[in-house]
């Protein structure tokens, strides 16, 4: 299984490192933009594999995009790796933080507090007018990657490219978390917190190490948007970005670490033709297909190609 | 000396009548049914379109007798409750009973955005201004601000609509009923509740609740597409806040988070936008279950 | 004698319900205590309280010398206490062998490892092998939850035991068991723990487990403890007997 693995992703990397040459750029920062969110969504699947539905994931992917933003703007930060540090340092520290109130409680209590806090952030960075730039939000400017200096017309590419390795070295790392004692106590607590207990685990531990993995990631997928959108605002931390990472979470299914990924990429690519084939009426579409998938397919999108084989990751 | 502290009680029992009749709906749904309804804020907002549609079409011409106006609201909010009702819980909602919960949730989630969406086609993207009602009762000063009458009736709604509940759940055959599938739904069907229509009955209840939320909001803004997002926020905290599923604890949680909401306001105006999640944060530490939980079952 | 239970005057009321009340209890190394009495009579909750679940209102409890009172039920197991449940409590999406692979690892400290792979083989051979004592290495493979009852019973009580506990509380091991089946499934774990010399006491409804297994029995009623001694004497007492309505 390991090895099938391997070449799958092997395979799929050349594969999007190839595309990348070929699409047009509006498809390429599309396919940036969804990858980059698909980390996200990998960070809200992390949690529910331990039964956790986490509606603040806004939090991080914000935290994150804005530190950035202040990296570049106000501490004349503008190197890309660096900027990925900061960002992902970021979203740990604030989850380390918050995750010591937030992993005692389980079920909608979790999801509610979870989204207090990113609707309480989404508040400071509105008021903060002087700080954050308000309901406006704050400019990035294209940074150096690997020091280099990118030109506009290869900048899209690029950033492409900076993604795709992200999400590989990201792939990597969650795979090996599932496959560890780590990932596989997380299942077990979903599956029965008292037996857990009652086997010495430290469920309190497992779930706040979790957690903050889950908001490195999270906070990883803004810092890349911030950089491929060029720009930051509130709304990135407002409950329905977060609802919109949980949407996708289920509409990719949980079936393999892929799946979020595929979930995003479909999201993205079926909200843009969407809205371009009826601007006033994108969400009722997304809706209407969301209840399709459900009653058709209760595996997600994924178990379209898993339908012989029922695997958990 | 008391001019500030009334007008904290003042501002804050208004603007907790206002979160109890938006939370009211929502936590009866999941006590019952164990849902937790996004479109919730849409079922408002649908509330709070048809109330305003129907009131500038009351007031055109000036036929009527302009204090039938509140009644044109109530029948706004029954009217999309009765009809919003059955057809989300019978179209939809019946084929996910037993599925996962997330799954649930998505599924309302997805009826919200369809629905906002489908408010936009059936009413426009332009505000409906229905501001008629919400001078009709006059104003009165109290400690130098003057506040409409409108916002009592908005408080005699809230008890009203919080006194017939509770009558309803403590002194009917169905409020008896609906307390046992609370409690116990699988026991409840064992003993032979006919629980399909104990869901219906419910959901449309809580609907026409959302509705006359939004009918009677409709007034006192200008009703836009949107406005569904922000309740929905606030609801869901109130409602974890008061306890899942409890009347009750709605009540208390809006009243707690309206007085703090408007102490702020007064005394700490950058706090405004945070005091629900603060109180909810602060409550959730205290009482992890929020104030009125329903009944724990031992599990071992 | 080494004591590895002291119960002392553990008292817990829920309400008007006596759960508990004085209870006194030595157990020492090596025994085989079988705890009996009627439906509500404290068993379950005497275990509950032993092992933290509950904390008692009086009382003290302790595990080889130490206080344990007040401790919750991960720390009372991390110092060598397992238990099983009258309804098994597994990890129903994990298979057998992942169950197992589990409790070792929260034994062995490893269960915060995110980097390396749970599935190592020296890990796999002792999983398999543990299975093995208890009949179960045959379905390793299978989703727990495909067990029938009487495996589900006996992973339980190999869950428990893979933690190499000093004591073992066992709730109805044989509850839900059928009657073919029930004394294969006590003779498989009999031979285990004398192996390991493991202490164990365990919560019995059916008198004829416990008169054949048991080496000493205690009865609970009412939350206390009416009688502690020698199985066939205690089993065969009219007082007890009518005390404890409900006995054939």
């Amino acid at each position: 299984m390991n090895r099938q693995i391997l070449l799958t992703s092997l395979l799929l990397l050349t594969l999007f490192g190839g595309l990348g040459l070929v699409l047009p750029e509006w498809v390429i920062f599309l396919m940036a933009l969804a990858l980059a969110k698909g980390l996200v969504v990998l960070s809200v699947v992390l949690l529910m594999r331990a039964g956790l539905v986490s509606f603040g994931q806004g939090l991080f992917y914000a935290a994150a995009a804005y530190a950035v933003g202040f990296a570049i703007n106000r501490w004349g930060i503008g190197e890309a790796t660096v900027l990925l540090a900061i960002g992902v340092m970021a979203s740990i520290a604030l989850a380390a933080l918050i995750g010591v109130v937030i992993a005692r409680y389980r079920e909608i209590f979790f999801g509610m507090l979870s989204l207090a806090f990113s609707m309480a952030f989404y508040g400071v960075l509105v008021k903060a007018y002087d700080v954050t730039g308000g309901s406006d939000g704050m400019g990035i400017a294209p940074p150096t990657i690997f020091g280099l200096v990118i030109p506009p017309e290869r900048l899209r590419l690029t950033v492409y490219y900076l993604v795709l390795i992200c999400v590989a070295i990201m792939l990597y790392l969650i795979y090996r978390y599932i496959q560890s004692p780590l990932g596989t106590l997380i299942r077990a607590i979903r599956d029965n917190e008292v037996r857990v207990a009652y086997l010495g685990g430290s469920v309190h531990r497992a779930i706040y190490l979790t957690y903050v993995l889950a908001a490195g990631l999270g906070g990883l997928g803004g810092v890349l948007v911030a950089i491929n959108v060029g720009h930051v605002d509130p709304e990135l931390a407002y409950w329905t970005t977060s609802g919109e990472f949980v949407f996708v979470a289920l509409l990719g299914g949980t079936g393999s670490v892929f799946a979020p990924l595929v979930g995003a990429i479909a999201y993205e690519l079926v909200k843009s033709y969407a809205f371009k084939f009826s601007p006033y009426t994108w969400q009722m579409t997304l809706g209407i297909l969301m209840l399709g998938i459900i009653f058709l397919l209760p595996g997600g999108l994924w178990s379209l190609g898993q339908r012989l084989r029922r695997r958990q990751v | 000396m008391f001019t500030l502290p009334l007008i904290i009680l003042a501002d804050g029992l208004v603007f907790a009548s206002w979160l109890f009749l938006i939370s009211l709906g929502l936590t009866l749904i999941y006590g019952v049914l164990r849902i937790l309804n996004i479109a919730h804020g849409s079922l408002y907002a649908l509330g709070a379109y048809t109330g305003a549609a129907l009131i500038i079409a009351y007031f055109d011409g000036d036929k009527w007798w302009p204090p039938g106006s509140f009644v044109v609201l109530l029948g706004a909010a029954l009217l999309v409750g009765l009809v919003a009702g059955p057809l989300i819980e019978r179209g939809v909602l019946r084929r996910m009973y037993g599925r996962d919960p997330a799954v649930q949730l998505i599924v309302t989630y997805a009826l919200f955005l369809i629905l906002e969406d489908g408010i936009k086609l059936g009413f426009g993207v332009d505000p409906y201004y229905a501001y008629k009602p919400f001078g009709l009762l006059g104003k009165v000063q109290l400690a130098g601000v003057s506040y409409p009458y409108y916002y009592l009736l908005l408080l005699i709604v809230a008890i009203l609509a919080g006194g017939l509940l509770w009558v309803l759940i403590n002194r009917t055959r169905f409020g008896r009923l609906v307390v046992a599938v609370i409690h116990d739904p699988e026991i409840s069907t064992a003993l032979g509740i006919n629980l399909p229509v104990i869901y219906v009955v419910t959901f449309t209840l809580g609907a026409t609740l959302a509705a006359l939320g939004g009918a009677f909001t409709a007034p006192m803004i200008a009703v836009v597409p949107g406005i569904a997002v922000e309740v929905i926020v606030l609801a869901f905290a109130v409602v974890v806040i008061g306890g899942l599923g409890s009347p009750e604890g709605a009540a208390l949680g809006a009243l707690i988070v309206g007085l703090v909401r408007a102490a702020a306001v007064h005394l700490i105006p950058e706090l405004e936008l945070f005091t629900i999640y603060l109180v909810m944060t602060v409550v959730l530490l205290i009482r992890p279950q929020g104030l009125f939980p329903q009944v724990e079952v031992r599990r071992i | 004698m080494t004591a590895v239970l002291q119960v002392e005057n553990l008292t817990m009321h829920f309400g008007m319900i006596t759960a508990a009340e004085g209870e006194n209890v030595v157990v020492n190394r090596g025994e085989f205590v079988g705890i009996v009495g009627p439906n509500g009579a404290g068993k379950t909750t005497f275990l509950n309280l032993v092992t933290g679940y509950l904390k008692p209102e009086a009382g003290r409890i302790r595990f080889m010398g130490q206080d344990i009172v007040g401790l919750h039920p991960n720390q009372v197991t991390a110092l060598g206490v397992g238990r099983s449940f009258q309804i098994p409590q597994l990890f129903t999406s994990l298979t057998v062998l992942e169950n197992v692979l589990i409790a070792r690892s929260t034994a062995t400290g490893s269960s915060g490892d995110f980097w390396h792979a749970l599935r190592q083989n020296s890990r796999i051979e002792e999983a398999r092998a543990l299975l093995a004592q208890f009949g179960l290495e045959a379905q390793a493979d299978r989703p727990a939850s495909e067990l029938p009852e009487g495996g589900r019973k006996l992973l339980d009580i190999a869950l428990a035991f893979a933690l190499k506990p000093k004591l073992l509380l066992m709730d109805e091991p044989t509850s839900g068991v059928s009657v073919e089946d029930k004394f294969e499934v006590m003779d498989r774990l009999v031979k285990v723990l004398e192996e390991s010399q493991v202490t164990a006491m365990f919560v019995e409804h059916d008198m004829e487990v416990v008169r054949r297994y048991a080496k000493r029995v205690l009865v609970i009623n009412g939350g206390r403890i009416i009688a502690d001694g020698q199985p066939e004497a205690i089993l065969s007492n009219p007082e007890i007997r009518r005390a404890v309505a409900g006995w054939g």
